[in-house]
C-alpha cells in the first residue's frame, strides 16, 4: 500500500476507437445494409428523394420550434406550481393534469378539426392578417405539440425548481439578492441542471411524438413514407429508412444534451 | 464617524450611538402559538464579537436570523448600522420588511456564514466569493476577481478556486463561505452555528480563521456550542434562556462567575 494519495488520472485513452469488437458491430451492420441494397426495392427512392429531405426538414423544425416554445410556457408552469400563490398555482396545475390526461392526438384534432372549423365562421378572422396561416395545418401542428411540451415539461421543472434546497435560496437571500436576480442567477440555473438529464428523454419522446401531424395533412417524414406506400405498394423500405431517420436524429439530440451535460461539471445538489 | 475610534466604553450597551454598528430592541418572534424570542434586546458596537450561547430552542439562531430578517420578526426594533429596518404588516397580518430595497441594502452588508454553509453548488468557489460583489454590489468583475484571490489566500483556499462547492471537504466549504462573507466588505458578520455540521477534526481550521477575525477587530455576532472558543474571542456573551436574556456580560464572568442558577447548570452540562 503506498501512503501516497492516489493521483485521479483519466484512464489512458485508447489510440483509436477502432477496436475489436467495433470492428464485428461495423461489419454486421455492413453485411445489413449491403443486404439491404441487394435484396430490396430501393427504386423508389430517386422520385421521393426531394420529398423526403423536405419531410426531414420539416420534422425536424416542427421538434426545435415546438421543443422551444414549450420549455419557454414550461419555466413559469413549473414556478407557478413550485412557488406561486394559489391563483396562479391552481391554473398551471390545471392545465398540467388536463393535458397529461389526454392523448396528443386528440389534443391534435380538436384543434385542428375544432378550432379550424370555428375560425371560417367569423369574417373578421377570414379576413385578417392571420387567415393564410390560419387555413393551414400546421399553425394547429405547432400548437398543440408546444402545448403538451408545455404541460410535461412543466411538471418536470416543478420538481426542478422544488428539489433546489432551501438554503441555496435562503443565501441568497441573505446577501441582499432581489427575487428576480435570485431566481436568474441561482435558482433558474440549479432547477434546470437538476432538469436537464429528464429534458433530454423528453425531447426524445417529443420527436417520436412528431408523426401524428401527418394525420392533420402536414407533410413530415412520416407522412412522407405512407405517401409512398399508398403510391407504389412498396411497404417495408420506406418505413426502415424511416426508421433509420428518426434514429439518426434521437442520437444527434442524445449527443447534443450530453454536450450540454457535460458543461455541469458538479453533483448539484 | 470619528468617534469610532475614540470609544473607549468596552460595553456593546453604550448609548453614545455613533459607533452603533447593531442594535436590537425587544425582539419578538412567535411561530403560530410558539414564542420563541420573548422580547430580546442586544447591541454591538464597532469592533465587538458577541457570543450568544443557549440551549437547544432558546432562540439563539432566530435571533440571528431574525437580523436580517431571514426571520421576519413578529415586533421589535432592528437598526444596524443606525440605520432602522422598517417592517409592516402583510395582508395577513404577518410582519415583513416595508421597503423590500432596504432590507436587501442592509443585507448585503451583512456577511452570513450558515451551519451548513449553503455555498451556491453550481459555482466554483471563486465565482462564490465574486457572486455578490458582482452581481448585487456592482464591483467590476476583475476588481471583485482580484479581491477574492486575496480573500481565499487568507483562508487558505487559494489553489481551491475553480472547484466547486462538492469536491471540497466541510472544513474547506466553511471557510470559503467566510471567504464570501468578506467578500463584501460586511458591515457586522453573522455566524450561524458555523461548526455543528462539520466533522470534529475539521472543526479546528474554521475556528481558526474565525478566531483571526475577531482578533483584527471585526464586528460579529456568533451563535455557538464552542464555549471554549466564545470564552475566547468574544468581548460579550449573551446567554439565551426560553426566548430571554437570561445573563449577559463580559465572558470572564459569564464563564467565570455566572450568576443565575439557569446559566450555572448550562455551563455545566456543556463541561
Amino acid at each position: 500500500m503506498s501512503v501516497d494519495a492516489p493521483v485521479m488520472t483519466p484512464p489512458a485513452r485508447a489510440p483509436s476507437w477502432l477496436k475489436p469488437h467495433r470492428i464485428g458491430l461495423l461489419a454486421v451492420a455492413l453485411a445489413l445494409v449491403i443486404a439491404a441494397t441487394l435484396f430490396m426495392r430501393w427504386d423508389w427512392l430517386p422520385r421521393y428523394y426531394g420529398l423526403a429531405l423536405q419531410g426531414i426538414w420539416r420534422t425536424i423544425w416542427i421538434l426545435v420550434v415546438t421543443c422551444a416554445l414549450g420549455i419557454m410556457l414550461a419555466v413559469p408552469l413549473g414556478l407557478a406550481q413550485a412557488a406561486g400563490p394559489w391563483w396562479l398555482a391552481a391554473p398551471a396545475r390545471g392545465f398540467c393534469t388536463m393535458i397529461r390526461g389526454t392523448p396528443l392526438l386528440l389534443q391534435l384534432w380538436l384543434l385542428y378539426y375544432g378550432l379550424g372549423s370555428l375560425f371560417p365562421q367569423f369574417p373578421w378572422i377570414r379576413h385578417s392578417e392571420l387567415w393564410p396561416y390560419l387555413r393551414q395545418a400546421w399553425p394547429y401542428a405547432v400548437l398543440s405539440l408546444t402545448l403538451s411540451y408545455a404541460a410535461y415539461e412543466g411538471e418536470v421543472m416543478r420538481g426542478a425548481f422544488a428539489g433546489v434546497p432551501r438554503g441555496q435560496l435562503e443565501a441568497a437571500r441573505a446577501y441582499g439578492m432581489s427575487r428576480w436576480k435570485i431566481f436568474r442567477r441561482i435558482w433558474m440555473p440549479q432547477a434546470f441542471y437538476r432538469a436537464l438529464p429528464t429534458l433530454a428523454g423528453e425531447t426524445v419522446l417529443q420527436l417520436k411524438a412528431t408523426p401524428l401531424v401527418a394525420t392533420i395533412t402536414v407533410v413530415d417524414i412520416y407522412n412522407v413514407a405512407g405517401r409512398v406506400r399508398q403510391e407504389t405498394f412498396i411497404t417495408y423500405e420506406p418505413l426502415l429508412l424511416l426508421a433509420l431517420v428518426y434514429m439518426v436524429i434521437t442520437g444527434i439530440i442524445v449527443f447534443l444534451f450530453r454536450r450540454l451535460e457535460s458543461r455541469i461539471p458538479v453533483k448539484i445538489g | 464617524m470619528s468617534m469610532a475610534g475614540t470609544a473607549a466604553n468596552p460595553s456593546p450597551l453604550a448609548q453614545d450611538g455613533a459607533a452603533e454598528a447593531l442594535h436590537i430592541e425587544s425582539l419578538h418572534k412567535k411561530f403560530g402559538d410558539l414564542h420563541v424570542l420573548k422580547g430580546v434586546s442586544l447591541s454591538a458596537r464597532d469592533g465587538d464579537v458577541i457570543a450568544i450561547i443557549g440551549g437547544s430552542g432558546s432562540g439563539k439562531s432566530t435571533l440571528l436570523r431574525c437580523i436580517n430578517c431571514l426571520e421576519n420578526p413578529t415586533s421589535g426594533v432592528i437598526r444596524v448600522n443606525g440605520e432602522q429596518i422598517r417592517l409592516k404588516a402583510d395582508s395577513h397580518g404577518h410582519t415583513i420588511p416595508a421597503d423590500r430595497r432596504q432590507i436587501e441594502r442592509i443585507r448585503s452588508r451583512l456577511g452570513m456564514v450558515f451551519q451548513s454553509f449553503n455555498l451556491w453548488s453550481h459555482l466554483t468557489l471563486l465565482e462564490n466569493v465574486i457572486e455578490v460583489p458582482v452581481h448585487v454590489l456592482g464591483v467590476k468583475r476583475d476588481k471583485a476577481i482580484a479581491e477574492a484571490q486575496t480573500l481565499l489566500d487568507r483562508v487558505g483556499l487559494a489553489e481551491k478556486r475553480d472547484v466547486y462547492p462538492a469536491y471540497l471537504s466541510g472544513g474547506q466549504q466553511q471557510r470559503g463561505a467566510i471567504a464570501r462573507a468578506l467578500a463584501i466588505q460586511p458591515r457586522v458578520m453573522l455566524f450561524d452555528e458555523p461548526t455543528s455540521a462539520l466533522d470534529p477534526e475539521l472543526v479546528g481550521e474554521v475556528l481558526k480563521v474565525i478566531g483571526d477575525l475577531a482578533r483584527e477587530g471585526r464586528t460579529m455576532v456568533l451563535v455557538t456550542h464552542e464555549m471554549k472558543f466564545a470564552r475566547e474571542v468574544a468581548t460579550h456573551v449573551v446567554y439565551l434562556y426560553n426566548g430571554l436574556v437570561e445573563e449577559e456580560g463580559p465572558p470572564e464572568e459569564i464563564f467565570g462567575a455566572p450568576k443565575s442558577e439557569r446559566l450555572k447548570q448550562f455551563i455545566r452540562s456543556i463541561g
